[in-house]
């Protein structure tokens, strides 16, 4: 059974925070549901779907609902990592076009800028995970394991630190308008390779932000979704793939989306070429541009020549990206940035963006999520999206 | 670039009944990987029921503890003590999340021929890293 066309994301709220010590998560999650339905139009009582990932607190969709006050009929705490939003879009238009579901409610919150959160720290998921034994001992933390990616990428394929800080350039150019963005100055490809080298190749500015906030999206059916008063964003098509160490076949030049992306794609109907925006996660540099190259919008081994030259400004280039500035200079809240990259869409579609960076006639937009760790094992979650 | 020193304090692996036999025999210093008696696959990390295949005839072998550098990164910043992380290409064709100790992390290359060592985690166990052969 295909989504396409089957439901409509409805509503779409970012926190403005970006540092909320005196918030609980709960309570961030709350504010995102209510901002959320408030954009929608839709009151808590419409909501009958509750998504939620390892974000959440206590017992995922139990004590959210709970806290929440809902009553549904369908919940669903799929968690592959920071994609798992993108993921939840996609299983709230199936459960809606299966008849689980009306309005779904998904929400994200985190405060990891608060609770001192840093990409240097080494990745723990428990000492249940069949692979912690083999990987604990060595330090993998988030910023190294990225690193290994773009070593690889550059032995392979000749990519460049400058390529890769083309992608920062972009970003913070788009950021600039962005009153909400923890980093608003415009930075120069010399700014990012100079800046402090974390964890080789990567420097810090190759790195995301650490943020405190949240988000939510509401996912509703098509006779819902033409009752409200907003413009319509239709989801066309999606795209699901873990990936990991195969058994230790290893290729880190190659992500999830490589197979995400052609299964939304497909379910689409449509072309990387008739793309209009992109939301494409973004926890590093080298992620955006593993991403472009397996979502087929240049070909692999040429994303560092593609993001050159500022194409993937708005206005300037061939691929305006991550409008809000992205997990690079914006939000990148909860260490999740799959809701923002929802979010920023939605709002293209809706000719909602800044004046600034608002795509012209923008019809047909794609958001990208990563989730986990693309140095070791990760989910892949694309979602193709249009302006009816 | 200066040596990398050697006093890094090394985590405690969590082993568990599947694992165990992995960490005996690093304390006998020996590196062993998965093979599976149906589909003839080596596989890493080890485990009982074949990733390949999903047979359950999988064994123990060891490696040979040589191999070559896969990809690699220096952490130089937020640890107390540098290190490299590292994915080595074992010559019995699988590849494993490693360190890279007792050489100039400036000097390594893709590619680059390593052996393994064993190294004591903070509670004593030994884990296998590679130094350049
Ligand atoms: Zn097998």
């Amino acid at each position: 059974m295909s989504i396409r066309g089957r439901a409509y994301i409805v509503g779409a709220f970012e926190h403005p925070t970006r540092k909320a010590p005196e918030h609980s998560v709960a309570q961030l999650h709350a504010e995102c549901a209510r901002g959320a339905l408030l954009d929608a139009g839709l009151d808590r009582r419409d909501v009958d779907g509750y998504f939620c990932a390892g974000d959440a607190p206590g017992l995922g969709p139990l004590s959210m609902v709970d806290y929440l006050g809902l009553r549904v009929r369908h919940v669903d705490s799929t968690d592959t990592g920071g994609s798992s939003y993108l993921v939840h879009v996609a299983h709230a238009a199936q459960a809606i076009a299966a008849g689980h579901c009306n309005v779904a409610l998904v929400t994200l919150a985190g405060r990891p800028r608060s609770e001192g959160s840093a990409g240097t720290q080494p990745r723990n998921y428990g000492a249940g995970a069949p692979d912690a034994a083999f990987e604990l001992p060595y330090g993998i933390a988030t910023v190294n394991g990225y690193g290994m990616v773009a070593m690889r990428h550059m032995h392979e394929f000749g990519t460049t630190s400058e390529q890769l800080a083309w992608i920062k350039v972009a970003a913070s150019h788009h950021a600039q308008h962005n009153p909400h963005a923890m980093l608003r100055d415009v930075v120069t490809v010399e700014d990012v390779v100079a800046s402090p080298l974390i964890a080789d190749p990567l420097h810090r500015l190759d790195c995301c932000v650490v943020s405190d906030g949240g988000g939510a999206v509401i996912v509703a059916r098509p006779e819902i979704a033409r009752s409200l008063g907003r413009p319509r964003v239709r989801i066309l098509g999606s795209g699901e793939a873990p990936k990991g160490q195969d058994g230790g076949r290893v290729d880190l030049t190659v992500s999830g989306a490589a197979w995400s992306g052609p299964a939304a794609f497909e379910e689409a109907g449509v072309k990387p070429a008739d793309i209009q925006y992109a939301s494409i996660y973004d926890s590093f540099t080298i992620t955006v541009l593993m991403q472009i190259e397996d979502l087929g919008f240049c070909a692999k081994g040429e994303g560092g020549r593609f993001v050159a030259d500022g194409n993937l400004i708005s206005g300037v280039g061939r691929l305006p990206f991550n409008t809000d500035g992205g997990g690079l200079c914006n939000n990148h809240p909860a260490n999740r940035g799959g809701m923002t990259k929802i979010i920023e869409a939605v709002r293209q579609l809706r000719g909602e963006a800044h004046p600034a960076v608002q795509v012209p006639g923008c019809t047909l937009a794609l958001a990208q999520g990563t989730g986990g760790q693309l140095g070791s094992r990760h989910g892949s979650a694309t979602l193709i999206l249009e302006r009816e | 670039m200066t040596e990398q020193p050697a006093v890094r304090e090394i985590p405690e692996p969590p082993v568990n009944p599947e694992n165990r036999p992995y960490f005996e025999a690093c304390a006998q210093g020996r590196l062993l990987i998965g093979r599976c008696n149906d589909c003839g696959q080596h596989h890493f990390y080890p485990r009982v029921i074949c990733p390949s295949c999903f047979s359950n005839r999988t064994e123990w072998i060891p490696s040979e503890g040589t191999g070559t550098i896969y990809t690699y990164s220096t952490m130089h910043r937020g640890t107390p003590v540098p290190y490299t992380v590292a994915y080595v290409t074992l010559d019995e064709g699988v590849t494993m999340l490693t360190n890279l100790v007792d050489c100039d992390p400036a000097r390594l290359a893709i590619g680059q021929r390593v052996r393994v060592v064993f190294a004591k985690t903070v509670a004593g166990t030994s884990v296998p890293m590679f130094t350049p052969a």
